[in-house]
């Protein structure tokens, strides 16, 4: 059964009672929370996801409750706590949705060290994976909104997750997080996209998520071979251009961008040097998403015979 | 005692005999995982799993879990390694002896204890009189105070019995400088002479470890008398640890009675071998138990602590009412054991006051 073959009145009874719990790429997070704000976003958002049914094994047990309640609505402050203790101080009431998106994302890059995690969009097309890596702001999740709309699969708007056993990209397939003005390009460029409600004010400014396409979360649990890492930079105002970067700087900027680089230890290290032996390294610059997008297809018309031979190595 | 909830038997029962692992089912696994992680102890379960050569067979989920565990467990030993190769670095030009306490006494030392750790700051003990020179050799080598108030400060430079911890400004480290095992307030007061009169030196190094019966009763005393017990299940676990290695050396047993004696932490000893023991099962010869029980605390003490230490031990994901009243308890308790009340209630008092004013 998936979130959204539930009823709203259903889903919100079982959020705020005995918990739901949702499976997002190889992930169940079991999630509670009496806020009843939040139970039509989740329920939106999260319409495609499976339910895993009681009994079964949740890695992530996140509680989303007030942490001040006696306070007036308006100053309430609101917690996320995963396996009992929070993981970040409280947001303002009117933040949690944004604020439970940052914490499944934290539960990710703190526990799942048995990946190697970037921060990177990553986006798959004939079975092979293009990576966005860097920090928040340079514009990934931008580009992979748009990437997805134009076709794309969706793995991730912001954690790579790399699986050192063969070196393939674990999808997630959450929803995607948008902020200020990227909310209006994705609205204006997929006018079919689904957002939830819209939270201002945050640390980082307007946020608002899009909901995944149900085609990528049912194919959660297909990794990707990755084939491209794009190293977007938005600039203003400049002329769009993407040339070849080399290995060895994308080495580095994976590294400075990853978040469990020096947890993995030597496993990392291969895991990194076998990710970017097998990648064509590129760096985007850019001021336009749509025109990024017209580039980034370009890379798909390569020989089809290394395309095939990507795929089946 | 009073019997735990089910899904704290199931992480106990793992931990008493690992070959347990390959027998969990699917629900089991759904139990035990979070609570494993909540007491740290995910990084020993995947060590048990790994050396009994289970982990193949496990889920795929429980595997990814266990995975991720060991790789932590792997990085915090390097880093404690690391750590201490620098601050021996960085106290090279003192003429001081170091003594390694708790995990990096365990790593240091190849004990079993150092097994899947999940911490990696470093304790360390020195001389009180060469605290001084020992906090500015370290500040010059890139350890930085925490910025802390004067009242905090006043907290540990004057009743406690550790600066306040030293975070590094590039790793992020954080080395803790001790001069006692316990504050100088605490109502136990066990000499540092004496601990440093037995303390085995590491190789050709200036790094100590302490005699095995004085590293059991540093564990007991940190658990049973400086702290509230709470998600301590992993301190138990090194004192089970430290006795099944420890115990088969000749003239352990005696030995460590002996020191408690000396050490004045009697009372912590009792503790620890009645709840490693009961709770884990470690085997502790009759004789030991009959003389760890001359200090035994009064029969209702024993009553209230027998029920309360095991549930705070093994931490529940959602307290109950009956569980916060616990905890609340132990909380007083371990205050109470660290400051006499004349200190003790004015600190309480200023604590109450500056969380009512929205401060830490």
């Amino acid at each position: 059964m998936n979130v959204g073959d539930m009823s709203l009145e259903r889903f919100a009874a079982a959020l705020a009672g005995e918990g739901v719990a949702i499976c997002w790429g190889p992930f169940v997070s079991h999630i509670v929370s009496g806020l009843p704000e939040l139970a039509a976003p989740l329920h939106l958002l999260y319409a495609d996801c499976r339910i895993e049914p009681p009994g079964g094994i949740c890695d992530f047990h996140v509680c989303v409750r007030p942490h001040s309640p006696r306070l007036p609505r308006s100053k309430q402050r609101v917690e996320f706590l995963l396996d009992g203790a929070p993981l970040f101080p409280p947001f303002a009431r009117r933040q949690v949705l944004p604020m439970l998106e940052w914490g499944l994302n934290a539960c990710v890059y703190r526990l799942a060290h048995q990946f190697l995690i970037i921060h990177a969009g990553a986006v798959e097309r004939s079975g092979l994976a293009l990576l966005l890596p860097g920090l928040p702001g340079v514009g990934k999740s931008t580009l992979c909104a748009a990437l997805v709309a134009s076709g794309w699969r969706l793995l991730s708007d912001e954690l790579a997750l790399i699986d050192p056993a063969n070196g393939r990209v674990q999808p997630l397939a959450r929803p995607i997080s948008l902020k200020n003005d990227s909310i209006e390009i994705i609205q204006k460029l997929d006018p079919k996209s689904t957002f939830g409600p819209p939270a201002i004010d945050t640390h980082k400014g307007k946020v608002a998520h899009v909901r995944p396409p149900a085609d990528s979360v049912r194919r959660c649990l297909e990794p990707a071979c990755p084939r491209w890492i794009v190293t977007p930079e938005f600039a203003p105002a400049e002329p769009l251009r993407l040339a070849r970067m080399s290995k060895c700087s994308t080495f580095i900027s994976l590294g400075d961008n990853s978040l469990n680089y020096e947890i993995l230890g030597e496993t990392g290290f291969r895991t990194m040097v076998r990710l970017v032996d097998q990648c064509d390294c590129y760096a985007l610059t850019y001021d336009s998403a749509s025109q990024a997008i017209g580039v980034l297809e370009g890379l798909l018309r390569e020989p089809a015979e290394e395309l095939r031979a990507a795929v089946a190595g | 005692m009073q019997p735990l909830p089910a899904d704290s038997e199931l992480l106990l029962g793992l931990l008493i005999s690992p070959a347990a692992i390959a027998a969990l089912t699917e629900a089991e696994w759904g139990q035990v995982l979070p609570l494993a992680r909540a007491s740290h102890l995910l990084g020993r379960l995947a060590s048990e799993a790994q050396a009994l050569g289970l982990t193949e067979r496990l889920p795929c989920r429980v595997r990814g879990h266990l995975d991720a565990a060991a790789a932590e467990a792997t990085h915090n030993e390097r880093t404690i390694r690391w750590e201490l190769n620098r601050i021996e670095r960085a106290l090279r030009h003192l003429d001081v002896p170091i003594l390694l306490l708790k995990g990096a006494a365990y790593v240091a030392a190849g004990l079993p204890a150092a097994r899947g750790r999940s911490v990696s700051d470093v304790d360390i003990m020195v001389p009180r009189t060469a605290l001084d020179p020992v906090e500015t050799g370290l500040e010059d080598a890139g350890w930085q105070r925490m910025k802390l108030d004067s009242y905090d400060q006043r907290y540990y430079r004057t009743w406690m019995h550790e600066l306040p911890p030293l975070c590094h400004g590039e790793r992020g480290t954080i080395v803790d400088v001790h001069h006692a095992i316990l504050p100088p307030t605490a109502r136990l007061k066990p000499d540092p002479a004496k601990l440093w009169t037995e303390a085995r030196r590491l190789g050709g190094s200036r790094l100590h470890v302490l005699a095995p019966p004085d590293m059991v009763l540093h564990s007991a005393a940190h658990l049973f008398h400086d702290g509230d017990l709470y998600r301590s299940l992993r301190d138990l676990i090194d004192i089970g640890d430290l006795l099944g290695a420890f115990g088969r050396q000749r003239g352990f047993w005696s030995d460590l009675v002996a020191r408690a004696q000396s050490l004045d932490l009697g009372r912590p000893l009792f503790y620890a071998l009645r709840y490693a023991r009961r709770l884990l099962g470690t085997a502790v010869p009759d004789e030991v138990t009959t003389a760890a029980g001359a200090h035994a605390p009064p029969r209702p003490v024993l009553s209230l602590m027998d029920r309360l230490a095991p549930r705070a031990l093994v931490p529940r994901p959602r307290e109950k009412v009956e569980d916060a009243l616990g905890s609340w308890l132990l909380y007083m308790r371990s205050h109470w054991l660290r400051m006499p009340a004349r200190v003790l209630l004015p600190h309480l008092g200023y604590q109450a006051v500056r969380r009512g004013l929205g401060g830490r």
